[in-house]
């Protein structure tokens, strides 16, 4: 066999040109998908990581019909203090669970004196609230010394277009006002801590305040949450644990619901987009790759139907001059790849130390672009398949040609 | 036994609605190492029958038994499989290799047909090189050497292999008479040391005239055989 691939080389820089061209190109699309796909990919797993690290959470748990209206951030459909507690002990008892930040998420009036404006708040427990959503603190401006207490009772934290909407500077007093799920309609006088990136909420106008004070404001008799943000200890582990969770709290039976980040963030289907993409480019070079293999062991065994009827002469048996044929064309397959993942990754290790930098809506990322390594099999193991594919019509053409009529060709 | 065996052969090519007799019962036997030439007209049958007995082509009709084997039961790997290790080929235009050396043409048949360590391959290669008179050409692609080489270089590629025959189709067509005789002279000599059987056609009467026994071809049938021994040189 190894004087097959010896051969078979040989032959494939015959014409030196012809297969530069054709591996140029080959090697072009797997440059494409590695270059796109570790833009790509990167550029999803960092958008959601800000959105589960940040905002969300890996996974959700609201009352029953709460996600339906979210949008009314309603606070008839909040867990009692009975059911919390029953939500915490499945939490607590499973070991893929980091942990978890009960929340109260609510919309209020907020005031300087002078003018007022609306505001959806987040109230948490600042120091669960910062082991689930670890990023949150990130997008705080100016120093947070104890991202435990990144908010604390008597503190507000406003996202930066409202401070600037409302003229608000850190360590000024506001005014919140919020109707609770009674009717009735309560205020409360906060201290801004710290201003936010306007990066939370739908509009980028979500505030965060301490739970204590949302349970004040909102004249709670025991404490109430709307959702439980859950951090996973492996984010792989997704939907096993989704699923697990759902069958344990999220029957017909119970009074919750459990949801995916991404069955609650409309960035899901960007991301979704971003597959389809990468599946298109992957598509690309599958076809580049079959037009140019199929093209140049065509041309190749065409040039040399004389040489075919020679060695066919000789004694080679037609599975051999398959086989001599196949591996030219899988060699060149093989060739390109290489080439195209060293440079495709040359390229990547480059944008990787340069870093890219740019503004998704709102909130500035700097992408450090990679791939994983399963893509990078994939990539090698896909061309190497469609090689040897496209390469067997001309290959099985040449073993099956009568040793005397391709004796006989001119 | 002979070596080979035909009996009463015929082959039929139809091209359309029009059907060709280029060979038109033939019967003969070729004995082990001898030194045979096939001459005749262009459209004689010649190269048609050397197909045949080269199991490159199979007869319309009639038997033909190669070494002790009735070949027209092979399939075409088993065709393929006997003429690798009973055949060798010389052809009209060479037929080399052009990404190979000459060295590298004469090893490959033994690099495609049979597992030999590689020093036996080496030393037969060299044997050969030797035998043929290319020993100082080995390195040289196909381009670099003149036809009475690659010639010879054929030659040596035909034997490697020690097949019991050896066919060549106007073996020295492409060649000047100097170089032709110094061919159909190697030819000879490897009859001698090798024991092979060598057979092939020619037009060229005065090479003809090296041969021992010689088939005269006409219109697909054998008009006349000659049997001599050959003069010395």
């Amino acid at each position: 066999m190894i004087n097959v691939i010896i051969i078979a080389l040989r032959n494939l820089f015959r014409n030196t040109r012809r297969t530069l061209l054709t591996s140029s190109l080959i090697s072009f699309g797997v440059i494409l998908v590695v270059v796109f796909g570790g833009l790509a990919i990167s550029f999803k797993s960092q958008m959601v990581g800000v959105l589960t690290n940040t905002a969300m959470g890996d996974l959700q748990i609201h009352k029953k019909g709460y996600v339906e209206s979210i949008d009314n951030l309603p606070l008839n459909l909040t867990l009692t203090g009975s059911e919390l507690a029953s939500v915490e002990t499945v939490l607590n008892n499973n070991p893929e669970i980091e942990s978890y930040s009960p929340r109260i998420k609510f919309g209020a009036m907020i005031s300087n004196y002078a003018q007022t404006s609306n505001i959806r708040l987040n109230a948490v427990y600042p120091e669960k609230e910062n082991r689930t959503l670890p990023g949150f603190v990130k997008r705080i401006k100016g120093n947070i010394p104890d991202p435990d207490r990144f908010v604390k009772p008597g503190e507000i934290l406003i996202p930066e277009n409202l401070m600037n909407g409302l003229s608000l500077k850190a360590g000024d007093d506001i005014v919140l006002v919020a109707t609770n799920k009674e009717g009735s309609v309560n205020a409360i006088t906060l201290r801004i801590a710290a201003e936010t990136e306007a990066i939370f909420g739908p509009s980028g106008k979500d505030g965060s305040i301490h739970i204590d004070d949302a349970i004040t404001l909102l004249r709670m008799d025991q404490l109430e949450v709307v959702e439980i943000a859950i951090h996973l200890q492996q984010f792989d582990n997704l939907n096993a644990v989704s699923s697990s969770l759902k069958t344990t709290l999220g029957s017909n039976q119970s009074p919750f619901e459990v949801h995916t980040w991404e069955q609650l963030s409309p960035f899901a289907s960007i991301t979704r987009i971003v597959d389809l993409l990468i599946i298109v480019v992957k598509f690309i070079l599958m076809t580049i790759v079959l037009v140019s293999i199929l093209n140049i062991m065509t041309m190749s065994v065409y040039e040399r139907i004389s040489e075919i009827g020679t060695i066919a002469a000789m004694g080679t048996p037609p599975r051999k001059i398959l086989t001599l044929f196949l591996v030219e064309g899988f060699a060149m397959g093989l060739l390109s790849t290489i080439v195209g993942i060293v440079i495709g990754l040359g390229a990547l290790w480059i944008m990787n130390m340069t870093k890219i930098n740019f503004t998704f809506g709102t909130m500035d990322v700097s992408l450090a672009p990679s791939i994983p390594v399963s893509e990078i099999i994939w990539v090698a193991v896909t061309v190497m398949f469609v090689s040897l594919f496209a390469g067997f019509q001309p290959s099985y053409k040449a073993s099956k040609m009568e040793p005397v009529d391709a004796l006989g060709h001119v | 036994m002979s070596l080979i065996e035909l009996e009463n052969i015929t082959k039929v090519y139809h091209a359309g609605e029009i059907s060709v007799n280029a060979l038109k019962g033939i019967s003969l036997k070729i004995e082990k190492k001898s030194f045979v030439s096939f001459i005749g007209p262009s459209g004689s049958g010649k190269s048609t029958l050397l197909n045949l007995i080269g199991i490159l082509d199979k007869p319309t009709n009639g038997k033909m038994i190669v070494n002790g084997t009735d070949v027209r039961t092979l399939d075409r790997t088993a065709a393929a499989r006997f003429r690798g290790k009973t055949i060798g080929f010389v052809f009209q235009n060479f037929n080399l290799i052009p990404v190979l050396t000459v060295y590298e043409n004469i090893e490959y048949p033994l690099l495609m047909l049979e597992h030999l360590h590689s020093n036996e391959r080496r030393k037969r290669v060299l044997r050969l090189l030797e035998k043929v008179g290319m020993t100082d050409q080995r390195d040289k692609y196909p381009n670099q050497i003149s036809g009475g080489q690659k010639q010879r270089v054929a030659v040596a590629r035909a034997l490697v292999t020690n097949p019991q025959i050896v066919l060549a189709d106007e073996p020295t067509a492409n060649l000047d008479h100097a170089t032709a005789f110094k061919i159909i002279t190697i030819m000879h000599e490897m009859t001698s040391d090798i024991g092979t059987t060598f057979i092939f056609s020619t037009h060229d009467s005065k090479i003809v005239g090296e041969a021992e026994v010689i088939h005269t071809l006409e219109d697909g049938a054998i008009v006349k055989t000659d049997t001599r021994k050959v003069h010395d040189r």
